[in-house]
């Protein structure tokens, strides 16, 4: 990965290991609901690395705090810390479900 | 003595006849019926369990359905065999006195469900990608027939939802993005009519038939309102209800669509649920107007009826998903609140409704409650637990 991460790196400080696994289980499960249980896409699109390559970290991190208005997807700020979604955001650019 | 001595001989010639007569292993189990009978999926594994409702037993594991994190199912008119529809575009024929997978074939990229035709010879499945609606034969999974779901003037296509069959060898659906209700006559497979309803209103999420087969309802997400269409009368067109039904509300975000899945129909009243609202909507069929609001512990989900339709049953969005709310259809009140565990996904009544099976995805469990006491009767293992079909729906219209 290329895209510039680090100041994504400095905040997920302070995310147990307990709750990234919780994240990612939510990744699967609730963003799933959606996304796809691999986010393979379904009513929303996909979010595969190829598919978020050439988005910025950012971006994708406001999106998912504060959502698209007049689509489907909706805010996750009264659920999700900032940090807790930038933890998130570096995680599916990784590919975080590669090879399952 | 001598009569117990007879009797052992007798088990054992009969035994060893039926072990020369080299019978499989279907002639040799004991002969059974299907109606109570059913299917749990399990989404993560990409499993079916076979499972009877009588003494609440896994018969068996259908292994390799690939995809299912949004997997639905109907049956054969045989109650033999489900038919599975997975996330992947997989459409599986499972032979549930078997439990065995018959075919499989990935059909779409991106699929959300699927029903069988009046006469139980086609299969249709609704497809998000390449947005359109494909039917198979019931028999072979053979394809009869693609209609790809084109809006607009540059060929886009939309995904499509909410697919039903209807009386008269029909299918119904509608369009997510274009805003659209398609009617297909399927009565010459290689020749499907279709009748185009526009403007039906803004991010049509899901659809459902009366049990009567007579009106198709659309549940928009975009806007506060429902579309209706009588199928006895499609020259009416089709027309909204309950419009800004959330008038000076804020909508709450929804972190997951609601289905409209089994009609909640209770006498003259419908009751659905109100998109980004702590509410479930209570309609009047005569008139097609609200008749009451009710409010809910989360964003409802499924609001299903009790196949006798005394009482509602209802389970929520995240993050309110460890609840189930029970209404009592008379006084329109909540009777019960339940709470099976983190993340309820999905609710099957047996076929007269005594109890109703649950899956708790979090806890890797179904939970089979008694609806008049509301006492847990038992649970079963499961891996993931989402959809739980029995075949009882095999002889409902819409489902």
């Amino acid at each position: 990965m290329t895209l510039p991460l680090t100041s994504l790196h400095a905040q997920e400080k302070g995310i147990s290991a307990a709750r990234q696994g919780e994240l990612i289980h939510l990744l699967k499960q609730d963003c799933g609901s959606c996304h796809g249980l691999t986010l393979e896409g379904g009513l929303g699109p996909p979010l595969l690395p190829t598919d978020l390559s050439g988005k910025s970290p950012e971006w994708l991190r406001d999106v998912i705090l504060d959502g698209i208005p007049d689509t489907a997807m909706p805010p996750w700020r009264p659920i999700l810390s900032e940090d807790e979604v930038a933890w998130l955001v570096k995680s599916m650019l990784q590919g975080i479900f590669d090879g399952q | 003595m001598a009569n117990k001595h007879r009797f052992h001989f007798t088990l054992g010639v009969m035994l060893a006849l039926l072990l020369m007569s080299g019978c499989s292993q279907l002639d040799i189990a004991p002969l059974r019926g299907t109606g109570d009978m059913g299917i749990v999926i399990e989404r993560a594994a990409g499993n079916a369990l076979v499972v009877e409702t009588t003494h609440h037993t896994i018969l068996s594991r259908v292994e390799g359905l690939g995809n299912l994190s949004h997997a639905s199912a109907v049956f054969s008119r045989d109650e033999r065999y489900a038919y599975v529809f997975g996330r992947d575009g997989g459409l599986s024929k499972v032979d549930i006195l078997r439990g065995r997978l018959v075919k499989r074939v990935v059909q779409g990229g991106n699929s959300i469900g699927g029903a069988i035709s009046q006469d139980g010879r086609l299969i249709a499945v609704s497809n998000y990608k390449p947005g359109g609606v494909k039917i198979f034969d019931a028999e072979t999974l053979t394809m009869l027939a693609d209609i790809p779901a084109v809006y607009g003037h540059d060929g886009e296509r939309s995904k499509v939802v909410g697919l039903v069959d209807a009386p008269g060898q029909r299918f119904v659906f509608s369009l997510w993005d274009a805003g659209e209700t398609w009617v297909v006559d399927m009565h010459d497979p290689a020749n499907p009519q279709i009748r185009k309803f526009k403007d039906i209103g803004k991010f049509p999420y899901d659809g459902l038939i009366t049990p009567d087969g007579r009106y198709y309802i659309a549940g928009l997400f975009g806007e506060d309102g429902l579309a209706l269409l009588d199928l006895w009368n499609l020259d009416a067109g089709m027309k909204r209800i309950l419009g800004g039904y959330g008038r000076g509300e804020q909508a709450l975000p929804v972190y997951k669509m609601p289905h409209l899945e089994g009609w909640a129909a209770a006498g003259d009243l419908l009751f659905v649920p109100a998109v980004g609202h702590h509410e479930v909507l209570v309609i009047e069929q005569k008139t097609w107007q609200e008749v009451g609001r009710i409010a809910v512990h989360g964003q409802p989900v499924f609001v299903m009826a009790r196949p006798d339709s005394r009482q509602i049953w209802v389970n929520f969005a995240f993050p309110d998903n460890d609840t189930v709310q029970v209404i009592d259809v008379p006084t329109q009140r909540i009777i019960k609140t339940l709470k099976p565990g983190p993340a309820v996904l999905h609710m099957e009544f047996t076929p007269r409704g005594e109890q109703v099976w649950i899956s708790v995805r979090d806890k890797d469990l179904i939970v089979v409650y008694d609806t008049e006491t509301f006492r847990q009767v038992t649970t079963l293992p499961a891996d993931k637990p989402s959809g739980i079909f029995f075949t009882s729906r095999a002889h409902e219209i819409g489902l």
